[in-house]
């Protein structure tokens, strides 16, 4: 266990874990999009900055970091609010709502920096650039569900969160772990009786109907990934867990 | 050829390889490198052979294609040795009277001499032209006498003695100490102390470490490392060599960019002639030591310069920079400790292990005798390019001031045209106008100025050099290259691009100026790397220094260089003589007139595209460009 | 197609460190990437399609579509900039009546950009067929593209 500062309080921790991740635990709000507690920190929507002053050879360093992604380390003083700080968050902010103005999240997020125009014109319409790339989607279809379906395509601005060569998807299992995880909504799924479709990957799959209820609860697809993971059969699936 | 299995034998291989060379033999080196293909280098290489033999000259003459010669405004080139005559701009054609008159004949060949545009003389030695001999030389100067892809060549002018002396002499921490010592910064740009780096390195657990050659060289306008692998990639590989022993590496990576295939293929024949040698491989010159190269091949992406980008590359992602709170040098490449330096950094190995840490520290600036980051010592190749008359490759050693490179080497402005200002250290540098001419150039004093020295591009920039357009063009190249990843860096650009792009076009608004600060500021501190982190200095440093341009575009719709298309006006004027040239050219038919009635031409506004090629091709001085007028 | 690429594979060590030299090398052969190839590529070493789709994209290297049988490929760098070579894919723009990353209809022409290859004294440059022109000017490029359709 080590010890350091957050905002004068002091806090421990283990060496190495996310500041971001202690800091929420200690209670202390700091903002973020991309960070998610079952994968990896990307650092990509940089809203979780925070300063952090190091000293090594007697002199004290400060820089500005996310937060996701830097290790608790011994000694070290966080601080979560400054000047700086909130200059780089509400630009960003700002940033980001020019791309996905209808982000709740974002709103949300606007109102409480303070961000109360945008001064850049707004790309596109409806569908397109509500996508911040935060990458959560293409990293739990990756590494938690395990399907890899999604990734990106190109780079800068022309960057997109897609299943391969922005094609509609062959892979998805319309389990829609991406659709709860995307932090500003822009999956949508929609169901009718027994097709679930995930409409940014454009991908429908048929839904497995219950033989105890008659109700469609899983995409037979997620089933058999499941199946296959551990080791059983779509047979071992018929009965869904509210009839179970 | 037999390896060679020790320092003894290395050296009495030289020997022999020096004895059976002859004296007096004259060497003809032609430049073969990419800047000179253009003007069909390789074909006059192969003429100059062909004709040596045919003319029975063969015992007496060689003709040895070298690498990149750095005077590349003057291709195609070659350089007689001993003799020292330069011949510029030399047609294939000329091959066999070159043959006949200079070397049978011993005469001068007096049209293919350089004339120096300041006194209107012929200069027949390359060491008596002021390109050449105001340049310090140390790292260029040898490429000019080997043959790139020979280890015969290389040794023959002293190649791996360094090597040899360091595994035969010295412990892996008494080359570390010498490095340091030296005041060897990193020479891509960053300008970090190579032996601290080493040090670390050398110091991380672990049992496997990494040695890399950042050979990306993406800042646009700079080729000096592509001329150091073209050249001369044995000194590279020594140095990369010398690091290894001292890091105590095995496995080395050279990254090159894609869009340098001369720099691989000579790369590659050089690694295989080691090979041979045993100057790479298990138990190098009998020291115990093994070390081998790989070639990695970059995939077009600027980003990839960057080392974490660079080392994801190399393990087969694509080039995204990751966060370094923990350094590269402790978890890099594979999460091994990895040292990675620029080559021009490599190259400089060798030349301080053989002359020592004296002479090198008493090149350059400051004082690292205390502080490695001190002062900037050795030498700098620059690349001089843009608006200036001697284009090329110059080495000089720190210090040397702005004024000196672009007026005593590079010859000035080129055209008659008035200096506007330099930039250095491509997209993450920045510009500096007439009144810094005389600031020394190394890795502190042009910071201080707010540009930087960077990697070594310099380009010139003259009066019809539009600054605003200028900052645009490195906005869209880093929006271009932004791997996507941050927020700031993805959008941040995007957003500064649209802005100068509609002061361009004059569409601009007051508010804009002020947009364009904040959002400088959060690009560079809220982004993940160097390049976001960079990326706002263009822009900066011209609002800093050419403010009135700004704001002659937004406030006036002027572009004082007549440059931006939308606020500038083409016209034929009085000195008209009705040659009809521009009508011809005109790809838009825009231009209406009677031949030879030069009262008669004129052009049709609501056609013209402001293409420019009229004025191009007049002759006559006879197209005007207005500004001030909205289209 | 497939012998082709198993080559390719093998010749890189079959290692999926490799992916970008193999990509390259596919790039090499069919002037663009199929997908034919990059799906085997994807089954033999077990790399994700996304995976790929990334480094395809990411990379100016590979164009997914065919390319034409010319590639005019204009310097971008700084000191072609500064000495006019945005003009020169304008007037390439013009001639060839694509815009720069596109190819003809008729599959003759390329047209494309690179971000500096190293050969500023020979600024403003375009690489014609592989074939370095330097010192180009707007009224050049034309006789230019002449040549090259001609030589067909």
């Amino acid at each position: 266990m080590i010890e350091f500062t957050i905002d004068g309080k002091t806090v421990q921790a283990e060496r190495g874990e996310s500041l971001l991740k202690i800091a929420t635990e200690q209670g202390f709000r700091i903002p973020h999009l991309c960070y998610h507690e079952a994968v990896q920190p990307y650092g990509a929507c940089r809203l979780c900055l925070v300063e952090v002053t190091q000293t090594s050879h007697g002199r004290k360093r400060t820089k500005l970091t996310t937060s996701c992604n830097y290790p608790a380390l011994e000694g070290i003083e966080v601080v979560t609010q400054s000047e700086r700080i909130n200059k780089n968050r509400r630009m960003i902010i700002e940033l980001l709502l020019a791309r996905a103005p209808k982000a709740k999240r974002l709103q949300e997020l606007a109102e409480e920096y303070g961000v109360d125009r945008v001064r850049f014109p707004t790309s596109g319409a409806e569908s397109d650039h509500e996508c911040i790339l935060c990458g959560l989607c293409v990293q739990i279809c990756r590494d938690v569900v395990g399907v890899d379906a999604l990734g990106f395509t190109g780079r800068g601005v022309n960057k997109e969160a897609r299943p391969p060569f922005g094609e509609p998807s062959t892979e998805c299992i319309a389990c829609a772990a991406c659709v709860e995880a995307c932090p500003v909504d822009c999956i949508k799924m929609e169901e009718t009786h027994t097709l679930r479709t995930i409409v940014r990957w454009e991908r429908t799959l048929p839904m497995r109907v219950c033989e105890t209820c008659g109700y469609p609860f899983a995409p037979t697809f997620q089933l058999m990934h499941f199946a296959k993971k551990i080791g059983k059969s779509l047979s071992d699936f018929r009965v869904c867990p509210d009839c179970r | 050829m037999q390896p060679i299995r020790s320092v003894k034998q290395l050296e009495s291989y030289r020997e022999t390889l020096r004895k059976g060379r002859d004296p007096d033999r004259k060497i003809i080196s032609v430049c073969t490198g990419t800047g000179c293909k253009a003007y069909k280098c390789d074909d006059l290489a192969s003429a100059l052979q062909a004709e040596v033999k045919s003319q029975g000259l063969s015992d007496k003459v060689e003709v040895v294609p070298t690498g990149c010669h750095g005077f590349c405004e003057r291709g195609a080139l070659m350089v007689t040795y001993p003799d020292d005559i330069f011949y510029q701009k030399v047609k294939p054609d000329r091959a066999a009277e070159i043959v006949e008159k200079t070397f049978k004949g011993g005469e001068i060949l007096e049209d293919l001499l350089y004339v120096d545009p300041v006194t209107g003389k012929k200069i027949a030695k390359e060491s008596d032209i002021p390109f050449y001999k105001n340049q310090q030389q140390e790292l260029l100067a040898a490429g000019r006498r080997i043959r790139p892809d020979s280890l015969d060549d290389y040794l023959a002018i002293g190649g791996y003695a360094a090597l040899a002396k360091v595994l035969g002499e010295m412990k892996p921490a008494e080359v570390i100490d010498q490095v340091t010592k030296s005041g060897l910064r990193g020479r891509g740009g960053g300008g970090f102390p190579a032996g601290v780096k080493w040090k670390t390195c050398a110091e991380a657990p672990g049992d496997i470490r990494y040695v890399i050659c950042n050979a990306d060289e993406g800042d646009p306008g700079a080729y000096m490392d592509r001329s150091l692998l073209e050249g001369n990639p044995h000194s590279v590989l020594e140095g990369m060599l010398i690091g290894a022993y001292a890091i105590g590496s095995t496995q080395g990576y050279v990254y090159v960019r894609n869009e340098y295939p001369l720099a691989v293929s000579n790369l590659n024949a050089a690694l295989a002639g080691a090979r041979e040698a045993g100057l790479l491989g298990t138990d190098i010159l009998g020291s115990g030591m093994d070390f081998d190269v790989q070639i990695v091949r970059g995939g077009g992406a600027f980003v990839c310069g960057e080392s974490t980008a660079l080392m994801a590359s190399i393990e087969g992602f694509v080039g995204e920079p990751r966060a370094k709170h923990i350094h590269t040098v402790e978890q890099g490449l594979y999460d091994k400790p990895s040292n990675l330096n620029n080559v021009e950094t490599w190259a400089n190995v060798p030349l301080i292990i053989n002359k020592g840490v004296e002479w090198y520290t008493a090149i350059g600036t400051g004082d690292v005798s205390t502080n490695p980051w001190g002062g900037s010592k050795g030498t700098k190749i620059f690349s001089l390019v843009g608006k200036v008359n001697n284009t090329g490759l110059v080495e000089v050693p720190m210090g040397v001031t702005l004024r000196q490179i672009i007026y005593d080497i590079g010859g000035g402005v080129r055209d008659g045209k008035k200096f506007k200002g330099v930039q250095t250290g491509g997209p993450s540098g920045g510009c500096l106008p007439e009144s810094f001419l005389d600031r020394p150039v190394d890795f502190d004093e042009l910071t201080k100025a707010g540009s930087m020295m960077g990697s070594g591009g310099m380009i010139v920039l003259d009066e019809d050099t539009c600054m605003v357009d200028f900052a645009r063009y490195f906005l869209n190249f880093l929006r271009d290259e932004s791997c996507g990843k941050c927020t700031s860096c993805r959008e941040g650009l995007e957003r500064m691009y649209q802005i100068t792009n509609d002061i361009c076009e004059g569409r601009a608004t007051p508010e804009m100026l002020p947009l364009l600060d904040e959002l400088a500021e959060v690009v560079r501190d809220a982004s993940l790397c160097a390049l976001g982190q960079t990326a706002a200095n263009p822009v900066l440093s011209t609002l800093r220094y050419y403010r009135d341009e700004y704001e002659a575009h937004i406030f006036r719709r002027e572009c004082p260089a007549k440059s931006c298309k939308a606020m500038i006006r083409f016209s034929i004027n009085e000195r008209c003589n009705g040659c009809n040239l521009c009508l011809r050219n005109c790809p838009y038919g825009a231009i209406t007139g009677e031949k030879k009635k030069g009262d008669t031409y004129k052009i049709d506004q609501t056609k013209c595209t402001q293409c420019r090629i009229c004025f191009e091709s007049c002759k006559f001085d006879a197209v005007s460009i207005d500004t001030g007028v909205m289209r | 197609m497939e012998d082709r690429v198993e080559q390719i594979i093998e010749q890189n060590g079959a290692q999926e460190s490799a992916l970008l030299a193999m990509l390259m090398d596919i790039q090499s052969e069919y002037n663009y990437l199929p997908r034919p190839a990059l799906e085997h590529i994807s089954k033999k070493l077990g790399v994700s399609m996304s995976r790929i789709s990334y480094m395809a994209t990411f990379f100016t290297a590979f164009s997914l579509e065919e390319r034409g049988k010319h590639i005019t490929t204009v310097c971008m760098g700084t000191a072609c900039h500064v000495r006019g070579a945005p003009r020169l894919v304008e007037e390439l723009e013009r001639i060839l009546e694509i815009k720069a990353g596109e190819t003809t209809s008729d599959k003759q022409f390329s047209l494309e950009t690179v971000n500096c290859v190293g050969a500023c004294a020979l600024g403003p440059l375009i690489i014609a067929d592989g074939e370095y022109q330097g010192n180009m000017t707007s009224p050049k490029v034309s006789r230019l593209i002449k040549k090259m359709r001609k030589e067909d």
